[in-house]
């Protein structure tokens, strides 16, 4: 019988007939935890007894959700992660280096892997065709020490992608458009894969936008076929050895199948306070926005510095909205600076943030006041997510929040473009 | 069996609503957390929680982050079960790591403060106070098998490895 990707990898890595429904023990390839997640995983770890890692070389501790940290508890915590790095020898990725999921996939994730992660955004490898998942520190913690983990093997929701996107429209709005579809629990407990004459002319940043969000939809996994662009992602990242062809059977078994004509797509917003609470951004114009925030393993990457950077050139924000911008990762930083971006941003009355999950999680910069209305890239719209209960937050495109910015309502970036 | 008060919610109660991100802070410090269980759905869930009790919510429980300490500062407050019409995926496997049961069946038959009864083996839930019984979906048999071991980290310390 012919196999999703899905099935693909975890037969591979299980070294048995993986099919949906049946339960696999499989190796892991990397297993990595957050500051946030990180300290109850590691005294779970060592709870168990084991006294070494599986394979500290594919051990990661990131230091990215408190980065720098705002307070003397989470700096206790990065003091013991550090601490944890240097007894077992695994690897440390430390304040400033960026985003968990975006150095995921600038430095170590390969087509084929499986990937556990104590962050349930760790789907974002899926754009590298990896079975790449978020799990509880308990799940990491076993990962950590035994090298495996044990599966579901899920069943296959396909989204066939077809046309191309017009101006102004970008795979964000695909993802929040199959959201908004399906349901915030539409895939649960299944994997999504993506594929159809489209998805060649995505890029990896626009794979790992929409991968990043198939949690969102409930779902285990988002994966995309490993093909030409990935081959030349890998390729640019110096890593093409790790490359191999990875495309699903003709005859694969799929639970459902979903067609997304991406000429028919426009701007989308995701209203307060569920992420598949969708409208047009046309639709949305009276609504005057506090914040907006650019960033995030969502929408953190150079493509959208760039597109937010072509928006804002010249431009000044709305002087009733506060403009954030983040880049996912010390390199993109880096990039953004030698290409002139991080003036412009500058310019334009943006503040800039530190590589990392900044106010994302509500925890420090940027947090919302009573009332506040926030634009946001990020992938999580729920109630309290910004650090404040009453507040709202609209998730968008770079292109809609950038646009957003300048007027000061929520805006169509066709408007401006 | 288990007995104690339903505390209901609706759906979508995200992770955010049980551990919020804002108190990241306290995450070190599980018995303060735990005194924020809910806060963002119920402000006096955890004063109110008595031990036994049990969260009942609608569908897609537990959406969002892959932060094990949601359903560890459930279970730090007494609560024996959630029930819910649907889970989300992480919370699921979370809170059966833990040894905490998560039971799914047709919520809408029970509200704030009714009684129940659950029967874990028997695979039904008792409503005393109106006097309904509802099964419930029986738990995959590797998930038994770590509940039965009282969670992921004493499975583990037992057997050394997955033995399924």
């Amino acid at each position: 019988m012919g196999k999703t990707l899905a099935e693909k990898i975890l037969s591979q890595a299980s070294g048995s007939d993986a099919m949906a429904g049946s339960i696999v023990v499989s190796k892991v390839d990397l297993a990595f935890v957050q500051d946030t997640t990180g300290p109850l995983a590691l005294r779970e770890f060592e709870k168990l007894d084991f006294g070494k890692l599986a394979c500290p070389e594919r051990t990661v501790l990131f230091i990215d959700h408190a980065a720098p940290s705002p307070s003397r508890a989470l700096s206790v915590d990065h003091v013991f992660i550090r601490s944890f790095a240097k007894k077992y020898g695994c690897v440390l990725s430390d304040v400033g280096d960026g985003v968990c999921h975006q150095i995921v996939a600038e430095r170590f994730a390969c087509p084929g892997w499986v990937i556990v992660g104590a962050d349930s955004h760790t789907v974002t490898a899926g754009a590298l065709c990896c079975f790449s998942t978020g799990m509880g520190s308990s799940d990491i913690a076993a990962a950590f020490a035994l090298g495996k983990t044990w599966f579901r093997v899920p069943e296959t929701v396909y989204v066939e992608l077809s046309g191309c996107l017009q101006k102004g429209v970008s795979a964000k709005d695909i993802i929040l458009h199959l959201i908004g579809h399906i349901g915030a629990d539409g895939a649960t407990y299944q994997a999504l894969e993506f594929g159809g004459e489209a998805v060649r002319r995505l890029s990896m940043a626009d794979r790992l936008n929409i991968s990043n969000m198939a949690i969102e939809a409930g779902a285990k996994v988002g994966l995309f076929p490993s093909d030409a662009v990935t081959h030349e992602y890998l390729k640019s990242r110096g890593r093409e050895e790790c490359w191999q062809e990875i495309r699903a059977d003709d005859n694969a078994v799929y639970q459902k199948k979903i067609n997304i004509d991406l000429n028919k797509l426009q701007p989308i917003v995701s209203r307060p306070h569920t992420v598949d609470n969708i409208a047009l951004a046309k639709d949305l114009k009276d609504i005057k926005i506090d914040q907006v925030f650019i960033g995030t393993c969502t929408n953190g990457r150079i493509e959208d510095m760039s597109v937010a950077a072509t928006i804002l050139n010249g431009k000044r924000r709305h002087p009733d909205t506060r403009l954030l911008i983040c880049p996912a990762s010390r390199e993109i930083f880096t990039e953004a600076i030698e290409k002139g971006y991080m003036k412009t941003f500058i310019e334009a009355g943006a503040l800039i943030l530190p590589p990392g999950c900044a106010g994302c999680l509500g925890l420090h910069q940027g947090a919302l006041g009573d009332g506040e209305k926030c634009l946001s890239t990020a992938n999580r719209n729920f109630q309290g997510r910004m650090g404040n209960v009453e507040s709202d937050i609209y998730l968008a495109s770079v292109e809609t929040a950038a646009a957003s910015a300048i007027t000061g309502y929520i805006t169509d970036p066709r408007e401006v473009l | 069996m288990l007995t104690g008060k339903a505390h209901k919610f609706g759906d979508d109660i995200t992770t955010d609503h049980i551990a919020p991100g804002r108190l990241a802070h306290l995450r070190s410090n599980l018995p303060e957390l735990a005194k924020h269980c809910l806060e963002d759905a119920d402000p006096n869930f955890s004063v109110n929680v008595q031990t036994g009790d049990f969260v009942v919510g609608g569908k897609n429980f537990g959406l969002g982050s892959s932060r094990e300490h949601a359903p560890l500062i459930i279970k730090m407050n007494g609560v024996s079960a959630v029930l819910a019409k649907s889970f989300a995926r992480i919370f699921y496997r979370n809170a059966v790591n833990l040894g905490l049961p998560v039971l799914i069946c047709n919520t809408d038959q029970i509200n704030n403060g009714d009684v129940l009864e659950v029967d874990l083996a028997g695979g039904y839930v008792d409503n005393k106070t109106t006097g309904t019984r509802m099964t419930f979906v029986p738990l995959p048999s590797v998930m038994l098998a770590l509940l039965n071991e009282g969670g992921l980290n004493p499975y583990i310390k037992k057997y050394g490895d997955f033995k399924f």
